[in-house]
């Protein structure tokens, strides 16, 4: 129960080792590598932040939410209304589509949290349709048609520009990653677990549940929407389309299924692993490949591992189950 | 109500649709006391329980304790002023262990510092006698120590009323002696219980006082001996 200071350093040690890879990458060219690996990579992070987000509600709470895809692309678009009314860099878009999707996800909360299992599900999906209605009728934004947004080819001292986007998108998966892992050793993770495993049980023990469950969709919508922020600027053009594609909602889930949905570490090796191979498979194969992999890989660990990867793993380290 | 009383039930109705499961039922427990509350099947007493726990919200009449109104607070809110209560299926935190169980309530509902739980969540396996299954999952548990587990749950949260429904069902008769043991002693360390018991030999044995409901409506009131010489009692149970 109690959070050695060595094992909290060392996360933060890691994150840091990782971020500045990332710099000695982008910045300072150390390694010449493809700049199709930094526009590549860009998507496998903006996994990571999805369903690192994802799981914060599905995974610790149990409870499934199908509109990943909604969330990101309300935060791909308030960057789109924030470029079209002041232009503004991306600097601001990220915290003010990370807000705008934090009270989404609030809003969501309020209305959907009476329901439990498949019926919040589809009421997700339903949000994330009527969202898309929304913005496919909002001429602002471009309507059905889209919207195209102009970058700078380039970004000082990133050269490239997708190489800025790659190295801001590397520093969103690792607070994502902070903050979901911070909540899972938090008091509110502990009342999570314990609304997952039984709600009624959970709030005559004490636990404010109702609260519980607005932090986590508030938090979990915020992420969703820091991770669409940088979207049209990466594409260069947005369209509801692409920017409500179910692959996210579906990824979103998947990726913390075949990692381990228990844990902050699961959906994170889930979208790396996942979310290369889709990159990879792209490029060798065919585009049209990646849901066919998904759910090949998906009903695999479903049969073989419902506990994922992190739950393989501690199975074969002795099954431990306190080291979280 | 009485200056002792410590929860204080008025003309409490739950209807759910047409169907009456209380009807204006009164009910009064005071500080201390071995409270059982018994009654046929699909009588109302588990939907006293949850009325009195929050789980569920009366739709007439007024529960208060400790002179506070309980009418819209939500059960957690009400398991911090005191309230606590066992299912009567038991419904642990399966991916965790019996300690982490604890550590849930102590942490959400106790006034345990942070440095504490753990001792404390110790402490009261050792009275409830679940010491040694401290580090076991929950959901791996006998049925007897699942019972113990929700006892022990219900103990984390601190309270001054601890409601027992229906915590024997099922056991053996070691096993029901066992439960009423940890009762008794809980009640000797001051804690005001309200017993929800199908198994008669165990109620009367128990309680000073009983409340028996029948279809919603509260037929007799008194001691144990009062209670089973009652000819209101009897039809309720045996019929005409």
């Amino acid at each position: 129960m109690r959070m050695p200071a060595l094992k909290l350093s060392a996360f933060w040690i890691c994150a840091a080792v990782v971020a500045l890879v990332g710099a000695l990458l982008t910045i300072f060219d150390v390694v010449v590598i493809n700049k199709f690996i930094f526009f590549a990579g860009y998507v496998v992070l903006q996994y990571v932040v999805l369903a690192t987000a994802w799981n914060i509600m599905g995974g610790y709470m149990g409870y499934v939410n199908f509109g990943t895809a909604g969330f990101f692309a309300v935060g791909a678009y308030a960057s789109v209304v924030l470029y079209n009314l002041i232009e503004a860099p991306l600097a601001l878009m990220i915290p003010f589509s990370g807000v705008v999707c934090g009270l989404l996800g609030l809003a969501m909360g309020y209305l959907t949290l009476r329901l439990r299992g498949v019926f919040f599900a589809i009421a997700t999906l339903a949000m994330a349709i009527v969202l898309e209605t929304m913005i496919i009728n909002w001429d602002y934004v471009g309507g059905a048609t889209g919207a195209y947004i102009l970058r700078s080819r380039e970004m000082a001292p990133f050269g490239d520009y997708v190489e800025f986007l790659f190295f801001v998108m590397l520093l969103l998966a690792i607070f994502a990653v902070a903050v979901a892992r911070g909540l899972e050793i938090s008091k509110a993770g502990r009342g999570f677990i314990a609304i997952r495993d039984d709600e009624i049980a959970a709030e005559c023990a004490g636990v404010p549940t109702l609260r519980l469950k607005l932090i986590a969709t508030t938090v979990s919508g915020f992420l969703m929407g820091v991770a669409g922020a940088p979207f049209a600027l990466y594409v260069g053009f947005i369209e509801p389309s692409s920017a409500f594609n179910l692959v996210y909602a579906v990824n979103a889930i998947a990726m913390p299924m075949i990692g381990g949905a228990t844990t902050w570490l699961g959906p994170l090796i889930g979208a790396l692993l996942l979310g290369t191979v889709q990159q990879v498979a792209t490029v060798t194969i065919s585009s049209e490949l990646n849901l066919l992999i998904v759910g090949v890989v998906l009903v695999f660990f479903v049969i073989v591992a419902p506990e994922g990867i992190v739950g393989l793993l501690r199975k074969w380290l002795g099954g431990r189950r306190d080291d979280r | 109500m009485t200056a002792d009383a410590l929860l204080d039930v008025r003309a409490v109705t739950k209807r759910f649709g047409g169907f009456t499961a209380l009807d204006q039922v009164d009910m009064e427990v005071k500080a201390g006391e071995r409270f059982g509350l018994i009654g046929p099947n699909g009588s109302g007493k588990t939907t006293m329980i949850n009325c009195i726990s929050g789980t569920l919200a009366n739709d007439g009449g007024e529960i208060a304790f400790k002179d506070v109104r309980l009418d819209g607070r939500k059960p957690h809110q009400r398991t911090r002023l005191g309230i606590a209560r066992s299912f009567q299926i038991p419904k642990p935190f399966r991916s965790m262990t019996v300690l982490e169980n604890l550590g849930i309530a102590l942490e959400y509902a106790s006034d345990a510092a942070p440095g504490q739980v753990e001792e404390r969540g110790m402490a009261i396996l050792e009275t409830i006698g679940l010491a040694e299954r401290a580090g076991t999952n929950a959901g791996a548990l006998t049925q007897i120590d699942m019972r113990k587990l929700e006892l022990a749950r219900a103990m984390a949260t601190q309270p001054e009323l601890l409601i027992s429904d229906e915590a024997m069902a099922g056991l053996s008769s070691t096993e029901v002696d066992d439960i009423l043991d940890i009762l008794f002693r809980l009640n000797e360390g001051g804690i005001t219980i309200i017993m929800i018991e199908h198994i008669m030999r165990a109620v009367m044995r128990f309680s000073t006082r009983i409340v028996v409901l029948d279809a919603g409506r509260k037929i007799a009131e008194g001691t144990p001996d009062e209670i089973i010489n009652d000819p209101e009692v009897e039809r309720a149970y045996l019929g005409e």
